[in-house]
């Protein structure tokens, strides 16, 4: 304990010792003072090594001239205790003098310690990461190059070219001989001129001038000027010819349409950024206030006064004063408040009530329903109900209509389609019978097969029938209590036999033609009572009676059972039978999905189709008349009947179609098999579209087609090659780089290892990342 | 079936005109052959032209049918006599025809006029009358007439300029007039179809790729090098040490050098073809002249370095006098020196085959034994990237036309072509081989490559194609060690275990030596033909077929059992699972394990 007070208290010594020199020596640069120092000590080292040669007293102890903690023969230490820098600062705080190492002082005190290095691997990392986004950079100049070598129709290798190296013609003529007596004549005579031979060709000017715009760069730059200067005038041309143009009509069409524009643009700017559509308005305002304190728009004028005049006689200007005054009209009007907006929108809606046309409202009038769809439907059910026919299917679709159940609204339609679409296409096919009967010969035969295939259909479309009513009769016993079911019962055996004898009806032709008349008489008898009976019908709220039977039922049945659930029945137009439930939500539904669906006839369409089709493939005569071959000719005659006979070559009847039994399929029968193995069958990669690879099939490329260049021009090969002629790997200096003039290797001997500071700045930044 | 049939078509309908009035037409032989029989004895001595008298007695007989509506003034001239003479204009804008061959095939057919010869085999006569004709009017004197009446009579005959269908000189190609109507060739399509046909069939007649064998090594040949100046110089590396260098036009081993203890692992070549580097098992790199040693002295390297451990690989840099080997690590030598400038590492493994790129030829590339390919770049003295895939890739090459894009041959039978700088995914995946690929070369084009593999074959891959155009193999060819395409892109060599090198045509079909104009373009149309048509299922199997030895084409078969059964577990376990859960991992990138930055 002892020796360790006595050591505090010879350090407190030693540094009041140099609290005592500090001051004497602070105006010497530290350095200087230092030198000093050393300079001292090494002299006295020198003095002591010559004083030691002597050999007697070779290894002696350094003299001290401090104190020192510990005197120790290895411990040396000349220079003393450890300073610190608070030490320092004690005397620099108290003199006021000392300012400049005050703020020497201050900065070391705030620089703070270095951060550890970060690990070998991850240093590594970063370096590798530098370098590869360096080397991507760098290769990326080859993207281009790369990209049109894909591309091109012709690689020429070797790519280097050797170029017919333009020595400029001094050269050529100073190594140059004339030997011929020719040549000799015309150097005498360019001797004579006193040509420029060895002078050079172009000045120093021209030449500078040369190099300071290569050709291209020229040439580009010339382009873009011209293209600038003709897109100016072709402006100022546009702009001059609209300016000219005195039709006043044009001028309004242009300002109703800058008009719209801005309109269109206001709205625009609403939607985005409704401040700036505020100050619009407040600019629309001021227009306005402008206009009613000028009075520009109203009758006043000078030219209003003179069309005022006019517009006694002429139209046009008084269309041009309504326009004004109404211009003004807008222009002074008050803008709306937004609470007057809804307010109008009523009033625009009383407007629109008042625009449906009087045809509704006397529908409405007959019907009584307050639905307006549901009087659309009316209207157009009648209107179709004129037009059918064969008025013995109206009771049937009635019927469906009537006994439809929501759940089970889209089959129905769909049979409805069906049978409509059938009927027509019956009518159709009847009224062409008709027409063939009128022929004498071949008639027979397509009638017969025209018969079946109406037969055929029937069956088919009997079967859907059938077959939906089936399902949906057993849903309805799945599902419903035993008196629904109880009534539905007879309904569908009443409509079965209905639809079982359709299809005999008209099995034979006498009935067929019979029922051709009978439409034609019933087409002018029968339209008005369907009408009636249907009105009839639709109208099932109006009779005392029916409302009652509604209630039983109601009574009987819950609603909703009953919207799921309803039994179809059949009603004739003979026997009108008891009324059935009409439900107003069911008919709504109905009508909303006919009409979602009143473009798209579907089935119509595929019939269409398919006829078309079948046209198409058969056979077609061929007619080898030669108009003006063996009479006379000219523009207006025509060849005989005769000829035209004789020269028509009838087309063999083909085997018949495979699809001929198949209502709704069509087979195509265009397809070869014997050419299918010729054929592509898929559409080949480059090509998007079948077209397009047809277009590059049709197109021959053999010489016998195609003139001798265009020949050639096809049938370039796609690489070229010289043979014996080394292909080098591509270079810079061939595609126009400028490969770098350092070699690799004098750049990796210059740095082993060694990062600039791009790269440092490169590597910092990764390393926070 | 076809209706009409072609030949009942109405003439309306197809525009070919009916032989009968063309001809006629055009030619003064048929019309007069049509005509009155009873001149047929005084019409013999007469070739080509019809005598006035002839034609005058036809034209009273039944004038030259036209499809073309006469003229008025030209009408009422037949037979008629005295009134017209030969000062009728010639009705140039009337019989305006164009003969094709010096006609673009853009112009409107609509110009060219349907009265033209379509063929040129009716001789001289019907050659002759593709030229212009001009009627006119001749008047017949009685003195030149051969009936010998002295009536003045007008005859009208056909002349033409004779600049069109005379030559200028002897050596000029006779013009053969064309019509390149397209409505007169209505079967260019299936005509063309047959010709590609045909020439498909033809290249796989002509398909003998086998050119040579070069034999005189002791041993399997382990490392092939192009001389960089002289196509017909190939230095190779064999098994035993043995360097040989040969001669591909007299087909013969010029020079024999033992060069090492052990295996030769590399050699290559200086880029000015003045000297070859050679590493072997022996742990030295040697540097050999180009040419022998004077008579009598002996072989020796121009330097050796010894080195501590075995190098398993060398590339010579493409510009400067430095060069890379490879083995525990890739050293960068300058060739003055014996101890490396440099040295790149990246992990612990041995390295088997170092590249430099040849167009940015400070890059390298290098493929470890870890399954990886690492990047380098020799300036900055760092590696760049380094990429994991599935089994060890053997060798890489890089693409001589394209600075980035470089080529690995991998164990797992496929080869790789890279972007070097996006790693993560293949630009394309090459996969053919049965057995793992232990080489790789491009063609200096940089269109294809060539790949080597165990499965004793080497197959030709265009860069774009996952599929080889070509395969190559004989009964004798063992496992193919290396392969390079010659430096003029025609012809490859291949050195294999059974210690011969083999010489074979990059094209398999093509002809060799200099083919005159006429080859040229009968080719390059072939050539056309065979692109246009060959999506076409006939010609596409003839030309995909390929004979195969019965180990690789088993092979083929057993892994397409393989893959299929790998592909329908992965389509069950997708079905299986919950969507998504398992993810749709595209071909190019199942290979790749991971991209090390």
């Amino acid at each position: 304990m002892t020796a360790n007070r006595l050591a505090e208290s010879l350090l407190a010594l030693s540094q009041q010792e140099e609290l005592a020199d500090l001051p004497k020596d602070y105006l010497l640069s530290e350095s200087e003072d230092e030198g000093d120092n050393d300079g001292e000590r090494k002299h006295q080292k020198l003095l002591e090594a010559i004083s030691s040669l002597d050999g007697k007293n070779r290894r002696k102890l350094a003299e001290r001239s401090e104190a020192s903690l510990k005197v120790s023969e290895f411990n040396v230490s000349s220079e003393g205790e450890k300073l610190v820098l608070a030490d320092l600062l004690e005397p620099v705080k108290t003199s006021s003098s000392l300012a400049t190492v005050k703020k020497q002082l201050s900065r070391v005190k705030s620089k703070k310690t270095v951060e550890l290095p970060l690990n070998k691997e991850e240093i590594e990392r970063i370096h590798r990461e530098v370098a590869f986004n360096k080397t991507a950079q760098v290769l990326s100049k080859w993207d281009p190059v790369v990209l049109k070598n894909r591309q091109a129709e012709q690689l020429v290798f070797p790519l280097e070219k050797e170029e017919p190296a333009i020595a400029p013609i001094e050269h050529v003529l100073s190594g140059w001989k004339a030997r011929t007596p020719l040549e000799q004549e015309i150097f005498n005579l360019l001797h004579k001129n006193k040509q420029p031979v060895t002078d050079p060709l172009l000045t120093p000017v021209e030449k500078a001038s040369l190099r300071a715009m290569s050709l291209e760069e020229a040439k580009m730059r010339r382009a873009e000027l011209q293209r600038a200067r003709a897109l100016q005038s072709y402006y100022e041309a546009k702009a001059r010819r609209e300016k000219k143009i005195k039709s006043k009509k044009y001028h309004k069409v242009v300002k109703k349409g800058k008009a719209k524009k801005a309109l269109k643009e206001f709205e625009q700017l609403r939607k985005v950024n409704p401040a700036a559509a505020l100050e619009e308005l407040e600019k629309i305002e001021k227009a306005r206030m402008m206009e009613r304190m000028s009075l520009k728009h109203q009758n006043s004028g000078k030219w209003a006064k003179s069309k005022a005049i006019m517009a006694k006689y002429d139209l046009e200007a008084r269309q041009a004063m309504q326009e004004q005054l109404s211009k003004n009209k807008e222009l002074t009007q008050k803008l709306q408040v937004a609470s007057e907006s809804e307010e109008e929108e009523g009033g625009t809606e009383d407007v629109e009530e008042l625009l449906v046309p009087d045809v509704v409202n006397e529908v409405q009038m007959n019907a009584d329903g307050p639905n307006p769809w549901m009087l659309r439907s009316c209207t157009s059910d009648t209107k179709e109900a004129a037009t059918q026919e064969d008025p013995e299917q109206l009771p049937e679709l009635e019927a469906h209509g009537v006994s439809e159940s929501e759940g089970e609204e889209r089959p129905v339609a769909e049979e409805e389609i069906l049978l409509r679409e059938f009927e027509e296409r019956r009518s159709l096919r009847k009224r062409s019978e008709l027409s063939q009967d009128a022929e004498p010969a071949g008639s027979q035969e397509t009638k017969d097969s025209g018969s079946q295939e109406v037969l055929s259909e029937l069956r088919v479309l009997s079967q859907k029938l059938k077959e939906n009513h089936q399902s949906r009769k057993q849903k309805a016993s799945s599902e419903g209590t035993i008196p629904q079911v109880q009534r539905e019962e007879p309904a569908p055996e009443e409509e079965e036999p209905l639809l079982l004898q359709r299809p005999e009806r008209v099995q034979t032709l006498e009935e067929l033609e019979e029922l051709g008349k009978e439409e034609c008489f019933q087409n002018k008898e029968l339209p008005r009572p369907v009408l009636e009976g249907q009105q009839s019908e639709r109208t099932p709220n109006n009779r005392p009676d029916a409302p009652k039977e509604k209630k039983k039922k109601e009574q009987m049945i819950d609603l909703q059972n009953l919207l799921t659930t309803q039994s179809p029945s059949v009603k004739s137009l003979a026997v009108p039978t008891i009324e059935e439930l009409e439900d107003e939500e069911e008919r709504n539904h109905r009508q909303m999905i006919k009409e979602a669906f009143a473009g798209d006839d579907v089935i119509r369409d595929f019939l269409k189709e398919k006829r078309e089709a079948v046209e198409a493939s058969k056979p077609k005569d061929v007619d080898l008349t030669l108009p003006g071959w063996g009479e006379w000719g000219g523009v207006g005659l025509k060849p005989s009947a005769k000829k035209r006979r004789r020269f028509l070559i009838k087309a063999p009847e083909g085997p018949p179609r495979k699809d001929k039994n198949l209502p709704n399929v069509i087979i195509n029968e265009k397809r070869n098999i014997h050419a299918a193995a010729h054929q592509v069958r898929v559409l080949p990669y480059p090509f998007t579209h079948h077209w397009q690879f047809e277009r590059t099939i049709q197109t021959p490329i053999g010489s016998t087609w195609n003139t001798q260049r265009a020949f050639q021009k096809l049938t370039t090969p796609k690489v070229v090659t010289k043979p014996g002629h080394i292909i080098n790997p591509i270079k810079a200096e061939d595609v126009g780089y400028r490969s770098s003039s350092r070699s690799d290797l004098s750049v990796i001997q210059r740095n082993p290892k060694r990062i600039t500071t791009r790269h440092k700045k490169q590597l910092k930044k990764c390393s926070v990342d | 079936m076809q209706w009409p049939p072609p030949w009942r078509r109405s003439p309306l309908v197809s525009a070919t005109p009916p032989p009968g009035p063309t001809r006629g037409l055009l030619c003064p032989r048929r019309v007069s052959e049509a005509g009155d029989s009873s001149t047929e004895g005084a019409r013999t001595g007469h070739r080509h032209y019809v005598t006035p008298a002839e034609s005058a007695m036809e034209g009273r007989s039944q004038p030259l049918p036209s499809l073309r509506p006469a003229s008025p003034t030209n009408a009422p001239a037949h037979g008629r006599g005295s009134d017209c003479t030969a000062k009728e204009p010639p009705l140039a804008n009337v019989c305006r025809q164009n003969y094709g061959a010096a006609q673009d095939p853009v112009e409107p057919a609509g110009r060219r006029s349907a009265s033209h010869v379509t063929g040129s085999s009716l001789g001289k006569a019907e050659v002759a009358c593709g030229r212009r004709w001009r009627w006119a009017e001749l008047l017949a004197d009685t003195s030149w007439s051969p009936a010998g009446r002295a009536t003045e009579m007008k005859v009208k005959m056909l002349s033409r300029n004779p600049d069109n269908y005379v030559r200028e000189t002897k050596l000029d190609l006779q013009r053969v007039p064309r019509n390149y109507d397209p409505a007169l060739h209505p079967f260019e399509v299936p005509r063309e179809y047959i010709r590609a046909l045909n020439a498909t069939k033809l290249e796989r007649v002509f398909a003998k790729p086998f050119l040579a064998s070069l034999d005189g090594h002791r041993d399997g040949v382990n490392c092939l090098a192009k001389h960089p100046e002289k196509l017909a110089t190939v230095l190779s590396g064999a098994c035993d040490g043995e360097v040989r260098i040969w001669n591909l036009t007299q087909r013969n081993c010029i020079r024999t050098i033992q060069a090492h203890e052990g295996f030769v692992r590399g050699i290559c070549t200086r880029f000015c073809g003045t000297s070859f580097f050679t590493v072997g098992d022996d742990k030295t790199v040697k540097q050999w002249k180009m040419d022998g040693p004077g008579y009598g002295d002996e072989e020796e390297p121009l330097h050796t370095i010894l080195g501590k451990t075995v190098y398993t690989g060398i590339d010579h840099h493409w510009k400067e006098a430095v060069f890379a080997t490879c083995g525990q690590q890739v050293d960068i030598w300058d060739e003055q020196r014996t101890n490396p400038i440099c040295s790149m590492t990246w992990g612990f493994d041995s390295i088997s085959s170092v590249k430099f790129n040849p167009i940015e030829t400070f890059l390298l590339g290098s493929c470890a034994s870890d399954r990886n390919i690492v990047l380098y770049d020799m300036r900055q003295a760092t590696p760049l990237k380094k990429v994991i895939l599935d089994m060890r890739t053997n060798t890489i090459c890089w693409n001589p036309m394209e600075a980035f894009i470089f080529t690995a041959a991998n164990e797992d039978y496929n080869l790789y072509t890279f972007d070097m700088r996006a790693l993560d995914t293949p630009v394309m995946v090459h996969m053919d081989h049965v057995s793992a690929v232990l080489d790789v070369d491009y063609s200096p084009t940089g269109k294809e490559f060539v790949s080597a593999s165990f499965d004793k074959s080497i197959r030709i891959f265009p860069v774009d194609k996952s599929r080889s155009r070509e395969v190559y193999h004989t009964k004798r060819m063992q496992h193919v060690i290396c392969v390079k395409w010659t430096s003029d892109s025609k012809y490859i060599m291949c050195g294999s275990d059974e210690m011969n090198i083999r010489l074979w045509k990059a094209n398999a079909s093509e002809k060799l030596g200099v083919l005159t104009s006429r080859e040229k373009a009968a080719k390059d149309y072939n050539q056309k033909l065979k692109e246009k048509f060959q999506h076409y299922p006939h010609i596409k199997r003839i030309a995909r077929h390929r004979h195969l030895p019965k180990s690789i084409y088993s092979q083929i078969q057993e892994q397409r059992i393989m893959k299929e059964a790998r592909r329908r577990k992965e389509v069950n376990r997708i079905k299986h699972s919950k969507p998504g859960s398992v993810p749709l991992v595209s071909e190019k990138k199942k290979h790749v394990v991971a991209v090390v930055k």
